[in-house]
């Protein structure tokens, strides 16, 4: 690792100070530690957001449920509030990584690197959720951008996460046993007014929304109604699978993820 | 350079870090509590698991800097203060959970995070639990057999 400062403020206006003043946000630093190691990156300071408060924990705000930005993952896991409201999202939460992942990754930090195949965004595209930022709030649908690009600016800190609660929903990944990232992951929400379906860890392009089975399954949400695989085309090839592999995973775990939401 | 503070293994240290100075370095080269592997550059492997405020991490993928303040217990605070093995190393030995004992120290913290929130884990339950901790000797049947009688001694 190249050197570095570390400060670890306690409110999110002297983060902020921190950061505009050259520094780089830390969540938990579970992608960014084997960053640095490898020297991928070379930040002047560090800014760790999770000794702020007003960062951290699960709340409902009008009809949304809130996960403030330095949330860890086995917090989100273990949260009675999110295993009530959007048991789904507790779940995913829950299979993210290894237990000591888990006690210290963040939905910030995840969100805001936004690997082609991490978790979270398929839940935060699939909810429809929006992204609250020290400086706006921006609607998933504008947030992810494709691998790990997303709409936020140089600095700019992600303070929440508010995620409306779907009738139903579910998370089925399928596990790339090494790294414990999704091969291919499939989020699936269904609202009144519509079913939501996010594939991460399948597309060069990082998280996408199925269009072709939201149609489908908003006027019939069941396994059957599924439609055939979306073509290989533009699918990640790599070792562990080819793009045909990929496509295929992208429509079974888009039926076990409807079968999973009952 | 910044000075950190901690408690380690029941005894309050400190000493001077860098920002970039890892948890797991200052434990092995600061305080020479080397019980404490390095297995991997990726995050990965969890030879390097350590209870900070009574949960496991990845003392390689955590800041010294970040644990101002914390409660620390490595491998070498896991022994009965005669000094006799405790219940889950006592477990390991008598269930031959550890073949060259490099992935032991990371074992036996990550199970006893995982006993204290489960005292009773099923077979895969203890599975899953160790996703993160690999071991390249055993082949992981001893290691669930030892973390089962842990459970068993404890109960
Ligand atoms: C062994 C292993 C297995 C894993 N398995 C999975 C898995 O199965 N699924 C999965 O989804 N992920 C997985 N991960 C990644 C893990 O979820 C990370 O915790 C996550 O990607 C990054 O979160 P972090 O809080 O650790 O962020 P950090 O590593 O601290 O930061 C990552 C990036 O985000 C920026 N950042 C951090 N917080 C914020 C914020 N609030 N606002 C703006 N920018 C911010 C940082 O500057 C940095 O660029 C795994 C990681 C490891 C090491
Ligand atoms: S040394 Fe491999 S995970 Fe820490
Ligand atoms: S006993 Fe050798 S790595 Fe586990």
């Amino acid at each position: 690792m190249y050197s570095f400062d570390y400060v670890k403020p306690s409110s999110l206006q002297d983060a902020l100070d921190a950061i505009s003043g050259g520094g780089q946000p830390l969540g938990g630093g579970q992608t960014l530690i084997p960053t640095l190691k490898q020297r991928l990156a070379m930040p002047e300071a560090l800014v760790d957001l999770t000794g702020i408060a007003e960062l951290k924990g699960v709340s409902m705000s009008g009809d949304k449920l809130s996960v403030g930005g330095a949330t860890r993952h086995a917090d989100v896991a273990a949260s009675a509030e999110v295993k009530a409201k959007i048991p789904a999202l507790a779940a995913l939460a829950g299979q993210i990584g290894d237990p000591q992942v888990r006690n210290r990754g963040t939905i910030g930090g995840s969100i805001a690197n936004n690997d082609p195949a991490a978790c979270y965004p398929s839940a935060v595209l699939a909810l429809g959720a929006t992204v609250r930022t020290d400086k706006r709030e921006i609607a998933a649908d504008d947030y992810f951008q494709g691998l790990f690009t997303t709409a936020l600016e140089e600095g700019e800190v992600v303070v929440g996460v508010d995620f409306p609660v779907p009738e139903k929903a579910a998370y089925q990944k399928f596990v790339q046993p090494a790294s414990r990232f999704a091969l291919t992951g499939v989020f699936v929400a269904k609202f009144a007014g519509g079913v939501r379906v996010a594939v991460t860890g399948a597309s060069q392009d990082g998280v996408f929304r199925w269009s072709e089975a939201e149609a489908a399954l908003s006027s019939n949400f069941s396994a059957d109604a599924v439609p055939a695989a979306p073509v290989a085309d533009g699918m990640i090839g790599d070792i562990h699978g080819t793009p045909e592999y990929r496509a295929h995973l992208v429509q079974v775990m888009t039926k076990r993820a409807v079968a999973a939401a009952g | 350079m910044p000075k950190v503070s901690m408690t380690v293994n029941g005894k309050a240290v400190s000493g001077e870090v860098e920002g970039r100075t890892l948890l797991v370095e200052f434990l092995r080269e600061s305080l020479r509590l080397t019980g404490t592997h390095v297995g991997c550059d990726t995050s990965q492997c969890g030879a390097c698991v350590v209870h900070v405020n009574g949960e496991s991490v990845k003392s390689c993928t955590t800041f010294a800097a970040a644990c101002e303040g914390a409660e620390v217990t490595t491998i070498e605070g896991m022994a009965n203060a005669d000094g006799s093995l405790g219940t889950i190393q006592q477990a390991f030995q008598d269930n031959h959970g550890l073949q060259c004992g490099f992935c032991t120290p990371g074992m036996v913290m990550s199970a006893a995070d995982l006993l204290k929130q489960n005292p009773d884990p099923s077979e895969a339950e203890i599975r899953e639990w160790l996703e993160g901790n690999l071991c390249r000797c055993t082949g992981y049947h001893n290691i669930v057999r030892s973390i089962k009688a842990a459970a068993a001694a404890n109960a």
